[in-house]
């Protein structure tokens, strides 16, 4: 998606989906929001969790465990929108817990290590060091796209 | 004013504007005579309108500008200096031309008032080069000048007053004239009024919110208040959506000049007649409309419309006709495009369509005429006889159709051969709001679009236990002495259904003229919906058309009933078209609801099935013609390169000996041509079946009785899958 100039600093809103703790860029947030009531959309991809009604505009909410493989959060747990200006339209993306916006040095930037495997791995751009953590930086409009997965499902179903 | 063409109001409204400018620019001009910027600004606008008005045909106008453009140019050169009299002169032109502007605009024609006068007080200046009078101008006193200047125009200044008589009351008359173009129209950004739109949809919802809301209530005041905010709600609604409609003569405009040249290029003679011009469509539907009509007209001209000897012989008139009709109906807008040419023949369309494998000879042989004709619309479909540069290129009669049905509208064709062709379109007034009925199923509601809606039919009791028919695995209802299929929403969605057994309610709907009925738990009430698309990351979900949100802020999806009737099978996918023909036979109980096999041989497997609207061709390969592409067989096949896919190889059966020629049964999977090698066809059967699964096996998806006999029968979509593999590197490697 990009690459950064090891100097300049760059603004991520943060959230974290289990134990991982991922970053947007923040320029992509249009907003963050509490849980909203979802319209489930029969027949279509398990990464769609369902429509949101977001002041009239209709936004899809994509379960970001699920596009990332990981175990759906616990049933009494309730996840938050974290609302993207992709290519595809605005998104919801639906996450564990909304971090801070952090402003992170070029100079903790580190491509993502290989040893990441499976969806995370496709979809995190590069991994910023930070004390004690490290933030995986998604690629949103990648998270979002959901061609190669839509249509597998659509020749299953 | 209302019958005045789209081209001159625009002329009228944009010429009043100009001629405004024009009034100013000269009493400044007059201040400093040599600014040639204001000079130069002046003379566009005068040659503007001179043109257009030349174009258009007002030739009274025209005259009068041209001698004023003269003159101005002569001004702009720097031959003449302008002085009071020129300006004097320049001002009363534009009195003229704004009198014969509003002339125009009342009555639609130019004024009989004679002009030369003004031409020639023009011409006059335009020639007063001799320095001598322009001394004489600049040394007399003002008061002289003026007075000099009005005796010299007064005849000139007749004209106007009689203009205005002639149009009725005299100034106050003109003036209130140009307030019904000028003052009271304005041109306004559509992305503004599709902001407009939107916020008056949401405003809907909210009114319709409020109103489920008062139901509650019992306060006089509030219901009283809330009343009202519902019709003014509506009536908004309709004014904005008013200010999205454009006449269909937008569209229209540009054909007589399409139909000119085609019929110059195709050697016939063609006149072309427009009837509801000023119909009013939505613009997003104007937009959509545009392409299909002009391929419609093309086509008329092209096909239809014999060339003038062969009308002669026929004891036509040479000249063909072309009739354009639109008008309102049902809040609906019909289009007719009929013409007076050779007709569609329907044995001929019944030969080719056989001939193109598109239906088999015994359904040929059933079908009616109108159902025959209707062949047309199916996809590679042509009947051109020789292909000429304006058709025939495979771009047919089923993209016509396609690109109506995407707008909700419905496209038929009725002919008669010797007499002509009429092809009658139906399309809904707007796209954003649609009156919807609501229903639902496994606790979540669902908005059907009331285009597709026929009629509800609720079963109780004892009705609802034994009024559903089986035949096989598939379901009925004896609708009035017909077999209508049954389509449970909650097994296309792969929801839990909610209703008992002693309820059956059932939607019954229209898909692509073929009726089913849709069973769902519970029917709820009819809304006007704000039709909202659904994003990107869903387009690959075919059952639902968009999206909406209810009264109560909740979002409820809108069902796509073509699609619904494509995943049960109801409307078949690839050969839509027949469908809606087999249901024609249905619907006046002639047919059995059975499918169409193909029955084959493959090594192994004695008898095979798969259903015949998935076969595009069947063909045989000598060894010869078969080439290899990264180790897959492929042939040159329409100018394609077609992977050629053993069958047997597959199924796991092993290569057997390939005979000569192979026995290729050709068919679309995801895009592109598959050659399935088969050892032999053996038969075509209708039969209405039930599947048995037989376990799993790739490539089967089950087996079932026809004819009498036990029959495997082939899963396309896996086997499709199976092939993307080697037909994708095959395509690579092309």
């Amino acid at each position: 998606m990009m690459t950064i100039p090891a100097s300049t600093s760059r603004q991520l809103a943060t959230f974290t989906l289990g134990d991982m703790y991922f970053g947007v860029e923040v320029l992509q947030v249009q907003e963050v929001i509490r849980y909203q009531e979802m319209t489930a959309v029969p027949r279509a991809p398990a990464v769609v969790r369902g429509l949101i009604n977001l002041r009239g505009q209709i936004v899809t909410a994509i379960d970001l465990r699920r596009r990332l493989s990981l175990p759906a959060l616990d049933a009494d747990r309730r996840p938050m929108n974290v609302v993207v200006r992709t290519g595809e339209g605005v998104i919801s993306l639906l996450v564990d817990e909304i971090g801070d916006v952090l402003e992170v040095e070029g100079s903790c930037f580190e491509p993502a290590p290989d040893t990441l495997v499976g969806p995370t791995r496709e979809l995190v751009t590069c991994v910023f060091k930070l004390s004690g953590r490290l933030l995986l930086v998604l690629d949103v409009e990648r998270t979002v796209s959901l061609d190669d997965e839509a249509a597998l499902l659509d020749r299953v179903a | 004013m209302g019958n005045l063409d789209d081209l001159v109001t625009e002329f009228l409204v944009e010429s009043y504007e100009n001629l405004d400018r024009l009034d100013r620019l000269l009493v400044e001009l007059e201040k400093d005579p040599r600014d040639q910027a204001n000079l130069a600004s002046i003379f566009r606008t005068i040659h503007t309108i001179k043109g257009t008005c030349g174009f258009l045909g007002y030739s009274r106008l025209e005259a009068v500008t041209h001698v004023g453009e003269n003159l101005l140019s002569r001004l702009r050169d720097g031959e003449l200096v302008l002085d009071a009299p020129m300006t004097s002169g320049l001002l009363h032109l534009i009195d003229g031309v704004r009198g014969i502007l509003q002339a125009i605009e009342q009555t639609g024609a130019e004024p009989d008032t004679d002009f030369t006068a003004l031409i020639a007080e023009l011409e006059h200046l335009n020639a007063g080069t001799s320095p001598a009078a322009t001394a004489e101008a600049a040394s007399v006193p003002e008061a002289t000048v003026v007075a000099a200047v009005t005796a010299a125009i007064e005849p000139v200044i007749a004209p106007a007053p009689a203009d205005d008589r002639a149009s009725g009351e005299g100034p106050a008359a003109a003036d209130h004239g140009r307030q019904g173009l000028a003052d009271t129209s304005l041109r306004v950004d559509v992305g503004l009024l599709d902001k407009l739109m939107n916020l008056v949809g949401e405003l809907v919802l909210a009114r319709n919110q409020i109103l489920q809301f008062t139901a509650t209530q019992s306060d006089t005041a509030f219901v009283g208040a809330t009343q009202r905010l519902n019709l003014v709600a509506s009536e908004l609604q309709e004014g904005v959506m008013k200010t999205r409609m454009q006449p269909i003569g937008n569209v229209w405009s540009k054909f007589p000049r399409v139909v000119r040249d085609l019929a110059t290029t195709c050697g016939k003679q063609v006149r072309i007649e427009m009837v509801g011009k000023d119909t009013d469509l939505d613009k997003t539907i104007i937009e959509a409309i545009k392409d299909p009509l002009t391929h419609v007209v093309r086509n008329s001209v092209d096909h239809g419309i014999e060339p003038a000897a062969e009308r002669l012989a026929r004891g036509k008139s040479p000249e063909g006709r072309l009739l354009l009709r639109a008008f309102h109906e049902g809040g609906q807008i019909n289009i007719e495009i009929a013409d007076d040419g050779a007709g569609i023949d329907p044995e001929r369309v019944k030969r080719k369509a056989i001939e193109r494998g598109l239906i088999t000879a015994e359904h040929a042989a059933r079908m009616g005429d109108h159902e025959a004709t209707r062949l047309i619309f199916l996809p590679g479909f042509s009947t051109a006889e020789k292909v000429t540069n304006v058709s025939g290129r495979g771009v047919g009669m089923d993209v016509v159709k396609t690109n109506i049905e995407k707008i909700g509208g419905t496209v038929d064709i009725a002919s008669r051969v010797g007499e002509g062709t009429t092809l009658k379109v139906k399309i809904p007034l707007t796209l954003a709001i649609i009156p919807a009925l609501m229903v639902s199923t496994g606790r979540e509601s669902y908005a059907i679009p009331q285009v597709n809606l026929l009629e509800l039919v609720r079963l109780e009791g004892e009705q609802a236990r034994s009024g559903i028919e089986r035949v096989q695995s598939a379901l009925f209802y004896r609708l009035r002495g017909n077999l209508l299929p049954l389509v449970y929403l909650h097994r296309e969605l792969a929801l839990e259904a909610q209703a008992g057994p002693d309820l059956v309610n059932i939607v019954v709907l229209k898909a692509d003229d073929r009726q089913f009925g849709l069973v769902v738990d519970q029917i709820n009430d009819t809304e006007e919906i704000v039709v909202k698309p659904l994003g990107k990351a869903l387009k690959g979900v075919r059952v639902f058309a968009g999206a909406t949100i209810m009264g109560d802020g909740h979002v409820a999806l809108i069902l796509d009933v073509l699609g619904i009737a494509q995943q049960a099978g109801v409307v078949s996918e690839v050969r839509a078209g027949v469908g809606a023909c087999a249901s024609g036979a249905a619907a006046r109980g002639e047919a059995e609801p059975a499918e169409t096999w193909l029955l084959f041989r493959v090594d192994g497997h004695e008898r095979m099935a798969m259903p015949l609207h998935l076969v595009d061709r069947l063909e045989e390969f000598p060894q010869g013609v078969i080439e290899r592409s990264a180790r897959q067989e492929v042939v040159q096949y329409r100018g394609e390169i077609m992977p050629l896919v053993s069958l047997a190889e597959m199924l796991g059966a092993g290569a057997g000996a390939a005979a000569d020629p192979r026995q290729v049964i050709v068919f679309a999977g995801e895009g592109r041509r598959i050659g399935l090698v088969v050892d032999r066809i053996l038969d075509i059967a209708t039969e209405a079946i039930a599947v048995t699964p037989t376990g799993r096996h790739p490539g089967i998806h089950g087996s079932a009785v026809i004819q009498q006999r036990v029959t495997d029968l082939l899963d396309v979509p896996s086997l499709v899958r199976l092939t993307a593999g080697p037909a994708a590197a095959a395509g690579a490697a092309a």
